[in-house]
């Protein structure tokens, strides 16, 4: 059974160990968020420049390089949060057994979940921070509003941070991990209103891009980048929340059954 | 009979507080799997108690209820007089835990290793700093301070184990086979150690396949099999009730003329494939009559130790 009581602030421990093993490579760490967006802009800024005159989008006109800014934001938060939890907290979970060591402190498994979820979140908003400060740059992020992605880039890194601890939780072994994200990441990575609108899409498709939380990260991606969204803000914004809370509570069962023996 | 001696002699110790350790008909079942099946024993204060097993007994099992990382499926815990179930945090926060695993932090320093696990105990970090200082003194690891964990020898990762267990200053240290796998030399170094602890008046509960380190360092003990435990008391006190003080050991031919000699005179002895051992007991006029009569090639008479005790109510056959 999962107690709450198990969890207090003592989770921040754990996260700042985590930040303390970042910082210690953190020029590499953030190379990767730096030159990314820049990498993307510029193939398919020039690429498809000749090949897509424009996006529509919320009935503004936009060139594609525009258009896909905002989702690359976002895929960066789904995989930044989503592979902490899931490659890295498996090879300290399984392999450094980072997790039994702080077992026999006064930290609870509920504890070190958490911290590794909020710790994913963390590195994600830090890379989805220095992408759109790159973006900016570059023009295709404004300001002050782009700022927003600081908070989102927190929230939609707690829920992709969650469903990723979920896959640590069951996965019988590190290999198993190319499954979910074969099934879950890269469908979402390319229906998601990512790189063309869902518009495009036939209704059903349409539908189901609803049920994915990187389109709803994407959607709030663009409004915080251009101020432009074509769903609601407080449903993309609720259907994170619900999404984080429910695989977030998952997670600690897992985890839970899997440590605890 | 002998069982009942030892248990009456080792549950009198001369302390009369409550105990350190209270553990009562304790068990664990995981998946129809009975890895402990109802254990009792107590540790006082300033002791050092010994788990002893064959692998497969329940050790470890027994020792990660002690320090709360499994609930116990049947019985009671109770550590410091607090029950392990809803205290185990304040338990945890007095208690150092040596894992059978390296659960090292392969990506901090050795340093490091000890200051971020003094913060998991929520120790200031100007304490953290000197407690680990003086630490890697201790332990002889004060020029390793900077290395990665990955570049230790297996004896300096142990060492740097053992110092982590002790950074919240426990009073109570668990032992889940310390010394496994360590050069002579570093076992020594740990033995001396830990004996220096001892002195400070630590608690101890240790796990550990070598009989000659139970002995040593073990005010008392307990033989585990199969969940259960078998027999309880001092290292002594073992080997004088299930092997006596001497014993003779032979190997090869004319081995049913001597079994036979043995059962008319009532003497004790095991058969262990082309050996031979023979309960003595310090009888030497039955040595001297074995010495003569059977002795013409291998014969080894020597003083019985734990690991007599061990074998002899373990079985011999291999566990795992």
């Amino acid at each position: 059974m999962i107690q709450l009581s198990n969890l207090s602030w003592r989770f921040l421990r754990v996260w700042r160990r985590n930040l303390i093993v970042y910082r210690k490579i953190w020029k590499v760490n953030f190379m990767v968020p730096l030159l990314e967006p820049t990498f993307y802009i510029l193939a398919f800024g020039i690429g498809f420049r000749g090949l897509i005159s424009e996006v529509s989008y919320d009935q503004h006109p936009l060139t594609y390089t525009q258009f896909i800014a905002p989702a690359l934001v976002a895929i960066s938060i789904m995989y930044n949060a989503f592979f902490e939890t899931t490659y890295a907290s498996f090879v300290r979970m399984y392999y450094q057994k980072t997790f039994d060591g702080m077992m026999t402190t006064p930290l609870s498994l509920e504890e070190i979940v958490l911290a590794e979820i909020v710790w994913s979140a963390t590195k994600a908003t830090a890379a989805a921070t220095i992408m759109s400060m790159v973006l900016a740059l570059l023009g295709y992020v404004t300001l002050p509003q782009g700022l927003l992605i600081v908070p989102l880039a927190f929230l939609g890194g707690l829920a992709f941070g969650s469903v990723g601890m979920v896959f640590t939780g069951i996965i019988p072994s590190i290999d198993m991990f190319n499954l979910p994200t074969f099934l879950f990441i890269t469908p979402m990575f390319l229906f998601s209103g990512t790189f063309f609108p869902v518009a495009g899409l036939p209704a059903w498709a349409q539908t189901a891009a609803l049920g994915f939380p990187l389109y709803h990260l994407v959607e709030l991606s663009r409004y915080c980048c251009l101020g432009l969204i074509e769903g609601s803000i407080l449903v993309s914004l609720g259907y994170l929340t619900v999404f984080l809370l429910i695989f977030f509570w998952i997670s600690l069962v897992v985890m839970r059954r899997r440590l605890i023996k | 009979m002998e069982t009942d001696r030892a248990m009456k002699s080792s549950q009198a110790p001369p302390s009369t507080a409550p105990p350190l350790l209270e553990v009562r008909e304790l068990g664990k079942q995981y998946n129809g799997f009975t890895a402990v099946a109802g254990i009792s024993f107590t540790v006082q204060t300033g002791e050092c108690f010994g788990l002893l097993g064959p692998n497969g007994a329940g050790k470890t099992s027994a020792i990660r209820m002690i320090y709360g990382a499994s609930p116990p499926t049947a019985g009671s815990l109770h550590v410091f007089g607090l029950d392990i179930t809803p205290d185990w945090r304040r338990i945890r926060a007095r208690i150092g835990v040596c894992q059978q695993d390296n659960t090292l932090d392969p990506d901090l320093s050795v340093l490091q290793n000890l200051l971020i696990f003094a913060g998991y105990f929520g120790i200031p970090r100007e304490q953290a700093k000197r407690r680990a200082k003086e630490l890697l003194h201790f332990f002889a690891l004060d020029k390793k301070s900077d290395a990665k964990v990955g570049d230790l020898s297996g004896g300096l990762a142990r060492r740097l184990t053992l110092a982590r267990a002790l950074i919240n200053e426990p009073e109570l240290v668990i032992l889940d086979e310390p010394t496994t796998g360590l050069d002579p030399q570093s076992r020594h170094l740990l033995w001396d150690r830990l004996h220096a602890l001892r002195a400070r008046g630590t608690t101890f509960i240790l796990t550990t396949h070598y009989m000659e380190e139970a002995a040593q360092l073990c005010d008392r003990l307990v033989i585990m099999d199969h969940g259960q435990i078998l027999v309880e008391g001092t290292p002594q006190e073992l080997i004088n009730d299930h092997v006596g003080q001497s014993l003779i050991e032979l190997t090869g031919t004319q081995q049913e003329d001597l079994q036979r000699f043995l059962q008319e005179k009532n003497v004790a002895f095991d058969v262990m494939g082309e050996r031979l051992v023979i309960y003595s007991n310090g009888d030497t006029a039955l040595e001297q009559a074995i010495h003569e009569k059977f002795c013409s090639r291998e014969c080894t008479f020597r003083a019985a130790t734990l690991e007599d005790v061990f074998l002899r109510l373990t079985g011999r056959e291999l566990r795992e």
